[in-house]
C-alpha cells in the first residue's frame, strides 16, 4: 500500500508473460528479491518489558526504505547485465504504450530491448507490445496504484536470461504515488500529452521534478485539443529546470528521432565481457 | 501506512512492548502527501495490530528549494514559489519531500 493513497488494500501482484514459465503466476520471490522483514536492524537494544508506564523510542526512518534498498538492488542487478534503464510514467491515456513500441521497433537491429509493463489488471498494454515481437513480462498490481522495486525484481526473474541492451518500465498510469517509488531505473520518463491540460507539471509537481526527460506526446493532435505549447513548457520549466524536454507523436513519428537518439547516446556503452 | 504500522509494531516487539500508543510521523511540505489520505489509511491498517489503539500524531516539515539560476536556498511551502532573490523559476527541491517516523511511543 502506499503512503499517499492508501491503494493495495487486497491481494497480491501477478505476473506473466514471457513464455517460458507460465504455469505459476504466484510465484515466490528468490535470489535478490527478498519479500519483507529480512533486513531489518535495530539500532535500539532489546529491553525488558516494564509491564507499566510507557517509553517513547526515537526512530527516524524512513516510510521509503525498504524500497529504497531493494531499488539499489535492482540498479546492481541491471549494472551486472549491462542493462539501461528507463521508468516511464504518466497519466492513463498519455500514450505510454504508444512511444514506448515505437522506441522499440526504431532501436530494432541495434539495441535489444525488453520491456515491465505494470497495470492493475488486463495484459492489453503487453500485448501490444508481444504484437511487436518486444519480450514483456506484465505485472498486474491488483490494487496497488504504483509499481514498487520488489515488483520490478519479481519480473526480472521472468525475464531471466534473454539478452538485453535496454529494459523499459512502463508504470501504472498515475501521476502521484509512483514519483515516490524508486525502481531502479537509470532514467525517469514522464509523458505529458497534448491532450491533457497544460497545467499538469503544476498539478503535480514531486512527478515532474523527478524526472530526467518530459515528453509532449500526440504533438498530431495538439491543434484540434487547443493545446498551448508555450504555456505547457513553461509549466515544466517552473516545477523542474533540469529534465531534457522532447515534443512528439509515436504515431506520425514526428519528433521520434530526437527522443530515439536521446535514449541511445544515453545508453552507456556496452562492457567488453570476458 | 501500512509500512509505518509494520515497523512501529515491529519496533514495539524488539522492546517487549504489547503496544503503541503513539506514532510520530514527520510529513515534508513538498512530499505531496495529504495527510488526511494518511489518517484515511491509518484507520484502515492498524486493526489488530499493537497499533489499534494508539494516536496519530503528523507533524509538517518545512521545505526548501535551491535555485539553478542565482544559487539561492530558501524556505518554501510549495513547489510553486519563485526564487525570492531573482525570480526565477524551477527551483530543485532540497528539503521537504521526506515521510519519517520520527518516534514511538509503547508500552
Amino acid at each position: 500500500m502506499c503512503k499517499e493513497c492508501g491503494c493495495g488494500m487486497g491481494g497480491e501482484a501477478t505476473f506473466s508473460g514471457p513464455a517460458h514459465d507460465h504455469e505459476h503466476d504466484h510465484e515466490h520471490s528468490h535470489g535478490h528479491a527478498h519479500g519483507h522483514g529480512q533486513h531489518h536492524h535495530h539500532h535500539h537494544a532489546p529491553a525488558p518489558a516494564h509491564g507499566h508506564g510507557t517509553r517513547s523510542l526515537e526512530l527516524n526512518r524512513s516510510l521509503l526504505e525498504q524500497n529504497d534498498r531493494l531499488a539499489e538492488q535492482n540498479r546492481g542487478w541491471f549494472r551486472a547485465r549491462g542493462l539501461f534503464v528507463l521508468n516511464v510514467l504518466s497519466s492513463p491515456g498519455s500514450g505510454k504504450t504508444t512511444l514506448i513500441r515505437e522506441t522499440c521497433a526504431r532501436l530494432a537491429g541495434q539495441v535489444r530491448a525488453g520491456v515491465i509493463v505494470g497495470d492493475l489488471a488486463t495484459d492489453n498494454d503487453a500485448a501490444r507490445l508481444r504484437d511487436a515481437g518486444v519480450p514483456v513480462v506484465q505485472i498486474n498490481t491488483g490494487t496497488v496504484c504504483h509499481l514498487e522495486a520488489a515488483m520490478v525484481a519479481r519480473a526480472l526473474e521472468r525475464l531471466g536470461d534473454a539478452p538485453l541492451d535496454l529494459l523499459i518500465i512502463e508504470n501504472v498510469g498515475n501521476l502521484v504515488c509512483p514519483a515516490d517509488f524508486d525502481l531502479g531505473e537509470h532514467l525517469r520518463v514522464v509523458l505529458l500529452a497534448t491532450t491533457e491540460g497544460e497545467d499538469k507539471p503544476l498539478k503535480y509537481p514531486p512527478m515532474f521534478h523527478s524526472a530526467d526527460a518530459a515528453v509532449i506526446t500526440k504533438t498530431d493532435l495538439a491543434a484540434a485539443a487547443g493545446f498551448d505549447r508555450g504555456q505547457a513548457l513553461a509549466n515544466l520549466r517552473r516545477i523542474s529546470h533540469h529534465a531534457r524536454i522532447f515534443e512528439l507523436s509515436a504515431r506520425t513519428g514526428e519528433g521520434m528521432a530526437a527522443w530515439v537518439e536521446f535514449v541511445r547516446q544515453r545508453r552507456p556503452a556496452p562492457r567488453p565481457r570476458g | 501506512m501500512a509500512e509505518a504500522v509494520r515497523l512501529a509494531a515491529e519496533t514495539a516487539r524488539a522492546h517487549g512492548a504489547a503496544r503503541v500508543v503513539r506514532l510520530h510521523l514527520c510529513v515534508g511540505v513538498l512530499s505531496g502527501v495529504v495527510p488526511a489520505a494518511l489518517r484515511f489509511a491509518w484507520d484502515a491498517v492498524r486493526r489488530d495490530t499493537p497499533l489499534a489503539d494508539a494516536a496519530l500524531e503528523i507533524e509538517s516539515t518545512p521545505g526548501a528549494r535551491w535555485c539553478p539560476a542565482c544559487a539561492a536556498e530558501f524556505d518554501c511551502q510549495d513547489w510553486l514559489q519563485p526564487c525570492p532573490r531573482c525570480r526565477g523559476p524551477g527551483a530543485e527541491a532540497r528539503r521537504g519531500r521526506e515521510l519519517r517516523i520520527a518516534a514511538v511511543e509503547i508500552e
